[in-house]
C-alpha cells in the first residue's frame, strides 16, 4: 500500500457553513503531484471558501484534509506555507504603499535579510524568466505585475501545491499565456497546482483535471481536454446556457452620444488620466469599451457620468447638448443614466432600503421627489416595480440593499436605471461577481434597451462578454482610446495587443499606442 | 544673557515638547497600524492622575510612571476592546474615552488636589544637573531623555524591524494581511496598548514633572495637540520630535511674554496661540499634499474579514 | 473564552432602540458596583442621580431647562455625525452664539422693543454658524481634519470669553468683576409656565427636534445628509456635492449650538460670564449617541441626560457625592451603548477554544 503513489492532496467530507448559507456540503476531491486541477464554479458555488480552508483561513465544520497521505489540521496560513500550500489571490493581498521587497518579506515566514532575500527573488525571477523590479512601490505596478509578486511570493516557498484564485481576470490574452508557461514550468517540477475559474477555454488549454461546484457541492469531475466549453458550461450552471437575442440585421439612428477630445489630468498617486479620447455611439448601438482594469476605466465612467465634471463643456455631447461642465443630476436629467463598476457603495448604499436606493438615482425622473420633498410612497412603488421587472430576488421594496446577493443587486441596479428610460446608459462591469442566471438577465435587458433606440456604452475587462453583446468596441489603454473596431471583424489577438499586451517592453507598448492613435 | 534668558527658555521649551512628544509617538504608533484613538486627552489625564496619586502615596516617582502606563493602557485596551473586538466606531469611542478620563481623573484626584510630590530627580550629578550652563543639557527629568530615546527605538522599530513591517502592513491593508495569515487585531491591540501606555507617560510629565500637583483637566487639550502633531509629522517619528519642540516653542512663548510683561496683546491671545497655530498648522500641512495623503490607508477603518 | 461575531442578515430593529435602553440600565448597574467599591454609598448614588430627579415634580422644570440646550445641540450634531462630518466643537460654537448675542444685547442696552430678543437669537445662530464655518473652510478648501479644528477653536472662543469679560465688554458698574450687565427685561427669554423656571427656549428646543426629525426623514436634503454619511460614492452618483453637505452639516450644527448658547445666556443666565462654558456642548454628544443621531430619540437621550445633571446635584448635596461622577456617570453610558451597539448588525457567540483559529 504504501508504495502507491499518493495524491499531494486529498479533501474528504469537508463541509462549512455560513449564517444562511451552506458554502460547502461535503466536497470531496483529490489533485495529484505535478497536477493541474481546474476547481470550477459559478460565483457564489464555493470555490473561494473552500481553497480559504486549505491555506488555513478559515476551517471547516466537518470533514478532513489529507496531506500526502497525512490528515492535517491547517491553523492558519503560516501553517499551510510550511506544509508546502503558497497561494495566489484573486483580489491580491498586496500593500500599495510599500515596495515590492517589502511585499515579499511579509510573506516569508522565516527571517531573512534584505540582501539574502532580494538575491533569492531575483533566482526565482531568473529560474521563471520573469520581469518584477524588488525596489519598486506597489502602487506604481501594472495589475501583471502585481500579480508576479504574488506569484513569486509563492514560488519562494518552493511550494508542493500552489493556488490561483481567478488569476487571469485581469490579464490581457498575452499576459495569461505568459502566466501559462509559468506554471506549466513550475508543474514539471512536480509542484500541483489548483486552478480555480470560470473561464473553460483556459481551463481547457492548462488542466490535465477538473473539478465542478455548484451551490457548495461537487456535481462532476472531468477531464477538461475531453470536453468542450459548452458541456463544462452546463455542468457549472447545471442548465443550458441562454444566448442573447439580438435582432439579425441592427439599423443605427444618428450619433447620441460623443465623447471629443475629453482629457482629464491624473490625480492623486493612483490614478490614470484621460488622454483625448474620442468616440461615438449611435442610437440603438451597444458600444464596448475594453481594457484591463486600472487603465482609466475608472475615470471615465466618473467623467462620463457627471460625477466628475470637466471642461470643455462640449468634450462630451448628448444629442445637441454640451455636457461636461454638468453635474449628475443635469445630465440624468436631459437622460444619461450610468452603472458604475462597485455596486455596494457606490452603485448602492448598502445601509439603505431598496426603496432609498430608488430615490438615489430615479428621484427626478420618476418623480419620487419634488420641492425637496421625497415621496416615500411613489418611491416605493418603484422599487417595487423594479423588483417585478427584473425580477430581484428579495423580500420587498423594504429591505436593504446589502442583504442581497451581489447579482440581485445588481439586477435591481440595473433596472433602476433602465426603468428610468435613458436616452444613454454608460455601464461599467455589468456582470463582474454575478451569476449566470442574472448575467444572461442583464445582457438581454441591455441589447432590448438599444433596440428601443438608446445609445448604450459598456465598459468591461471581459472580452468575452463585449463581444457578445457590442456591436463596436475600442480598447482602453493607460488612458487613451484606441480606434474604433467593428465586433465580429476584429480578432481577439488584434484587440489584446491593442490591451498593452506587448507588457515588459515599454518601446513596444508606447509604439503601439502611437500606432493605434494615428488611425 | 545667555544664562539669564536663553537658558531658561529652552528648558522650558523642552518641558512643554516632552509630554506631547510621548503621547504624539504612541499614537503615531497607533495610528500606523491602522487604528485612531481619539481618547488621548483622557487616557493622559487617566496617566497624570494614577502617577501622582501613587506617587503621593508611595512617595517613589519611578513606581508612580509605572502605574500610569497601566493605568492609561488599561484605559486603552478597554478602547481596543469597543473598536477592535466589537467594531465601535472609533471617532465615537474616542471621544467616549476623553470624556470618561476628563470624568474619572476629577474624581479619583479629588483627594490629591492641593497636594504636592518631590519632583523627579536627575540622572546626572549636581555638578551638571545645576551647572548654570551645561543644566540645558544635563538638567532634565529622567522622562526627557526617556523621550529621545522612545523616538530613536520607534523610528527603528517602524522602519527596520520586520515587527514594524507587520505593524505597517496591518495599518496599510488590513484584509491583504489577514489573508496571508497576519492576526490584524492582535497587532493592534498591542499597538493600542502601547500608545495608552505613552499616553499615560506623558500625563505624568504634568502631575510629576512640570506642575507638579494634580488639578482637574490638567492637561488642558494638550492631547488634541499631540493627535494634531501625529498628521503635521506626516507619520514619521523624527518629524514628530521636529514638531514637538516646535509646538513647545510655541507653548513656552506665552509663558515668557507674560514673564517679561510683554503687554501688546491680551494675554488671552496669546493663550490661545497653541491652538490657532495648530489650526494654522494643520491647514498648511494638508493643503499641500492635496490628493496625496501619507495617512496609513486604513486609517480608521474597523476590520472587518469577508466571512 | 472568545467572542465571535455573527453578522446578522439584516440590522436588528428591536435592538437599534433596545440598546440605548440597556446602556442605561447598565450604566445604573455597573456605576452602583463602582462607587460602592469605591467606598460611596453606590446605591444610593445612582438612585439620587437616575431616580430621584424623576420622582420630585418640582425638579420636573429643572429637567426642562437642562435638557432644552442639550437637545439644541445633541440635534445639530446628529445632522453632522449623521453625514460622517464629526463636529466636536459644539461649546465653542455654543459660546460664539451666546456671545453673539450678548454683543446685540449690549449694544442695545437701554432701548425697548420686542424685536431686541429676536435679534439676539438671530446673532446667536449666525455667530455660532459662523464659528463653525471656520472648520467647514478648513475641511472643504484645505482638507483639515474638522475633528482637530473644531475642537482648537473651541479653546480659541473660550480665551475669546475671556478677553471680552475682562476687558471691553465688563460692566462698568459691576465692581470691576469680569461679567456684563445684565440684561434687561426686553432681552430676557420670558418664562412660558407662571412660577416656574422654564423659559421660551424650552418649547422651542422640542419644536427644533420635531423641524429636524421632519427634514432629515422626508427631504432630499435629509437624504443627502444621509446617503453622504453613509456612502460618499454612491452620494457623488446620485447627484449629491459632498463638500456643500460638509458646509451645510457644520452650519446646522453650528448654528443650533449658537442658538443654544444664546437661549442660555438670555434665559438662565441673564447676562454673559465667564463661567459660561458649562460643557454642554461635550455632553451632547453623548446625547447624540445615545439618541441614535434621531431627533425623538435625542429628546428622551436630553431629558436622561438632564436627569443625571440634576440628580448629580442633588447627590452632591445630599450624599457628598463628588461633582466628577456625573461626568463619569455620562461618559459610561456612552461606553455601554457602543458596545451594545454591535447587537445591532452582529449576533454574539461564545465561542469555544477548539476554534480560536477563525477569531484571531
Amino acid at each position: 500500500m504504501s508504495n502507491d503513489i499518493k495524491p499531494r492532496i486529498e479533501l474528504k467530507g469537508i463541509t462549512k457553513a455560513f449564517p444562511g448559507v451552506l458554502a460547502n456540503d461535503a466536497v470531496s476531491f483529490k489533485v495529484e503531484p505535478g497536477e493541474i486541477h481546474a476547481l470550477l464554479g459559478e460565483n457564489g458555488a464555493g470555490k473561494s471558501t473552500l481553497v480559504k480552508m486549505i491555506y488555513g483561513i478559515m476551517q471547516p465544520d466537518a470533514g478532513e484534509i489529507v496531506w500526502d497521505g497525512e490528515p492535517v489540521m491547517v491553523a492558519n496560513p503560516k501553517a499551510a506555507r510550511k506544509m508546502g500550500v503558497g497561494m495566489v489571490f484573486q483580489h491580491f493581498s498586496l500593500f500599495e504603499a510599500m515596495t515590492v521587497l517589502e511585499n515579499i518579506a511579509l510573506g516569508m515566514d522565516g527571517s531573512l535579510s534584505q540582501s539574502k532575500l532580494e538575491e533569492k527573488i531575483r533566482e526565482v525571477l531568473h529560474t521563471y524568466d520573469l520581469k518584477l523590479d524588488p525596489h519598486r512601490i506597489v502602487s506604481t505596478l501594472s495589475v501583471g505585475e502585481r500579480q508576479r509578486i504574488e506569484i513569486v511570493r509563492a514560488l519562494l516557498l518552493e511550494p508542493q501545491l500552489l493556488i490561483m484564485d481567478e488569476p487571469t481576470s485581469v490579464l490581457t490574452p498575452q499576459e495569461v499565456a505568459q502566466l501559462f508557461e509559468t506554471l506549466r514550468r513550475l508543474s514539471k517540477t512536480g509542484c500541483s497546482i489548483l486552478y480555480i475559474s470560470h473561464k473553460l477555454h483556459e481551463i481547457r488549454d492548462l488542466c490535465e483535471a477538473a473539478t465542478i461546484l455548484r451551490g457548495g457541492k461537487v456535481v462532476g469531475e472531468c477531464d477538461p481536454r475531453k470536453e468542450t466549453p459548452t458541456s463544462m458550461a452546463e455542468m457549472m450552471i447545471g442548465g443550458n446556457l441562454k444566448q442573447i437575442s439580438k435582432a439579425a440585421s441592427r439599423e443605427f439612428g444618428d450619433d447620441r452620444f460623443i465623447a471629443d477630445g475629453l482629457t482629464i489630468a491624473g490625480q492623486g498617486d493612483f490614478g490614470v488620466a484621460l488622454d483625448d479620447i474620442c468616440f461615438t455611439v449611435r442610437a440603438g448601438e451597444v458600444f464596448g469599451i475594453a481594457g484591463v482594469a486600472g487603465n482609466g476605466q475608472n475615470e471615465l465612467l466618473l467623467a462620463l457620468s457627471g460625477e466628475e465634471p470637466s471642461s470643455p463643456a462640449d468634450a462630451i455631447r448628448l444629442d445637441s447638448h454640451a455636457i461636461a461642465e454638468m453635474d449628475a443630476v443635469g445630465r440624468r436629467n436631459l437622460g444619461l443614466c450610468a452603472v458604475p463598476e462597485e455596486r455596494n457603495g457606490h452603485g448602492a448604499v448598502v445601509d439603505f432600503s431598496l426603496t432609498d436606493n430608488t430615490i438615489l438615482t430615479a428621484r427626478d425622473r420618476m418623480e419620487l421627489s419634488s420641492n425637496g420633498i421625497v415621496y416615500g410612497g411613489a418611491a416605493r412603488t418603484f422599487a417595487g416595480q423594479v423588483i417585478d421587472d427584473f425580477a430581484v430576488k428579495t423580500t420587498g421594496p423594504g429591505s436593504l440593499a446589502g442583504s442581497l446577493s451581489g447579482g440581485n443587486l445588481q439586477k435591481f441596479i440595473m433596472g433602476r436605471e433602465i426603468l428610468q428610460n435613458p436616452e444613454v446608459l454608460i455601464v461599467s462591469q455589468p456582470t463582474w461577481g454575478v451569476d449566470a442566471g442574472a448575467a444572461a438577465a442583464i445582457h438581454q435587458a441591455l441589447v432590448d434597451l438599444a433596440e428601443n433606440g438608446s445609445a448604450i456604452l459598456v465598459i468591461s475587462q471581459d472580452l468575452d462578454e463585449l463581444l457578445a453583446l457590442c456591436d463596436r468596441l475600442a480598447v482602453i489603454n493607460e488612458g487613451r482610446l484606441s480606434k474604433t473596431l467593428n465586433v465580429g471583424e476584429a480578432t481577439i489577438d488584434e484587440i489584446g495587443l491593442l490591451m498593452g499586451g506587448v507588457h515588459g517592453d515599454p518601446f513596444a507598448t508606447a509604439e503601439m499606442t502611437e500606432a493605434v492613435h494615428a488611425h | 544673557m545667555t544664562e539669564s534668558l536663553l537658558i531658561p527658555i529652552i528648558m522650558t521649551i523642552v518641558g512643554a515638547a516632552t509630554p506631547i512628544l510621548l503621547a504624539a509617538l504612541g499614537e503615531l504608533v497607533v495610528e500606523k497600524s491602522g487604528v485612531l484613538n481619539l481618547g488621548l486627552e483622557g487616557m493622559m489625564l487617566i496617566g497624570a492622575v494614577t502617577g501622582f496619586a501613587v506617587t503621593a502615596t508611595t512617595g517613589y516617582a519611578p513606581l508612580g510612571v509605572v502605574a500610569a502606563m497601566i493605568a492609561a493602557a488599561a484605559s486603552a485596551g478597554l478602547f481596543g476592546f469597543l473598536t477592535l473586538t466589537l467594531t465601535a466606531n472609533q471617532v465615537a469611542t474616542g471621544l467616549a474615552l476623553t470624556i470618561f478620563g476628563i470624568g474619572l481623573s476629577a474624581l479619583a484626584g479629588e483627594n490629591y488636589v492641593g497636594q504636592t510630590v518631590d519632583v523627579f530627580g536627575s540622572v546626572f550629578p549636581a555638578a551638571l544637573a545645576e551647572h548654570p550652563v551645561l543644566r540645558v543639557i544635563f538638567g532634565y527629568s529622567p522622562l526627557v531623555y526617556v523621550s529621545l530615546l522612545l523616538v530613536a527605538a520607534v523610528s527603528w522599530f517602524l522602519r527596520k524591524s520586520r515587527a514594524g513591517l507587520i505593524l505597517r502592513a496591518v495599518g496599510e491593508s488590513d484584509l491583504s494581511a489577514h489573508s496571508i495569515g497576519y492576526s490584524v487585531i492582535g497587532v493592534r491591540y498591542m499597538a493600542v496598548l502601547f500608545g495608552g501606555a505613552m499616553a499615560g507617560i506623558a500625563g505624568c510629565f504634568y502631575s510629576l514633572v512640570l506642575t507638579p500637583m494634580w488639578a482637574e483637566q490638567l492637561t488642558a487639550g494638550r492631547g488634541w495637540i499631540a493627535l494634531a502633531l501625529v498628521v503635521f509629522a506626516g507619520w514619521r517619528p523624527m518629524r514628530l520630535l521636529l514638531g514637538a519642540y516646535l509646538f513647545g516653542a510655541v507653548m513656552t512663548l506665552e509663558l515668557h511674554a507674560k514673564a517679561a510683561g510683554f503687554s501688546l496683546v491680551a494675554p488671552e491671545f496669546l493663550a490661545a496661540m497653541p491652538y490657532l497655530a495648530t489650526i494654522a498648522v494643520l491647514a498648511i500641512i494638508s493643503a499641500r499634499k492635496t490628493g496625496k495623503s501619507l495617512a496609513p490607508a486604513c486609517l480608521g477603518k474597523p476590520f472587518k474579514p469577508s466571512s | 473564552m472568545l467572542i465571535e461575531l455573527e453578522k446578522r442578515k439584516e440590522p436588528s430593529k428591536a435592538m437599534l432602540y433596545l440598546t440605548p435602553v440597556i446602556a442605561v440600565v447598565a450604566t445604573m448597574l455597573a456605576g452602583a458596583i463602582i462607587f460602592s467599591l469605591i467606598g460611596h454609598d453606590g446605591f444610593g448614588a445612582v438612585r439620587k442621580i437616575f431616580l430621584a430627579p424623576l420622582l420630585d415634580t418640582y425638579k420636573w422644570q429643572d429637567l426642562g431647562v437642562k435638557a432644552a440646550p442639550l437637545i439644541l445641540i445633541g440635534v445639530g450634531l446628529a445632522i453632522g455625525f449623521r453625514a460622517n462630518v464629526w463636529n466636536i466643537g459644539a461649546e465653542g460654537q455654543y459660546i460664539m452664539g451666546g456671545l453673539a448675542g450678548t454683543g446685540v444685547a449690549l449694544a442695545t442696552w437701554g432701548m425697548t422693543g420686542w424685536w431686541i430678543l429676536p435679534l439676539m437669537c438671530i446673532a446667536g445662530i449666525v455667530g455660532g454658524a459662523a464659528y463653525a464655518g471656520i472648520p467647514a473652510f478648513l475641511k472643504t478648501r484645505l482638507n483639515v481634519n474638522e475633528i482637530l479644528s473644531s475642537l482648537m477653536l473651541t479653546y480659541v472662543a473660550i480665551q475669546v470669553l475671556y478677553y471680552l469679560m475682562r476687558g471691553p465688554w465688563k460692566d462698568p458698574d459691576g465692581f470691576n468683576f469680569p461679567q456684563t450687565r445684565l440684561f434687561t427685561d426686553d432681552q430676557i427669554l420670558p418664562t412660558v409656565i407662571p412660577s416656574t423656571v422654564v423659559h421660551l427656549g424650552v418649547p422651542l428646543a422640542f419644536v427644533v427636534a420635531i423641524a429636524a426629525w421632519f427634514v432629515l426623514s422626508r427631504s432630499v436634503f435629509g437624504f443627502q445628509i444621509r446617503v453622504v454619511g453613509a456612502a460618499p460614492a454612491a452620494a457623488r452618483y446620485g447627484g449629491f456635492n459632498t463638500n456643500k453637505t460638509i458646509w451645510a452639516a457644520l452650519l446646522a450644527g453650528g448654528g443650533l449650538a449658537g442658538f443654544a448658547g444664546i437661549l442660555e445666556a438670555a434665559g438662565p443666565f441673564g447676562q454673559m460670564v465667564p463661567q459660561f462654558p458649562t460643557g454642554y456642548g461635550f455632553t451632547a454628544i453623548i446625547v447624540a449617541f445615545l439618541g441614535r443621531l434621531h431627533p425623538i430619540g435625542i429628546v428622551l437621550a436630553g431629558i436622561i441626560l438632564a436627569v443625571t445633571y440634576v440628580g448629580g446635584e442633588l447627590a452632591q448635596s445630599s450624599i457628598g457625592l463628588p461633582a466628577a461622577a456625573t461626568g463619569v456617570f455620562q461618559a459610561m453610558m456612552l461606553f455601554f451603548l457602543l458596545a451594545t451597539d454591535v447587537l445591532v448588525k452582529y449576533r454574539i457567540r461564545f465561542a469555544s477554544a477548539a476554534k480560536a483559529g477563525d477569531a484571531a
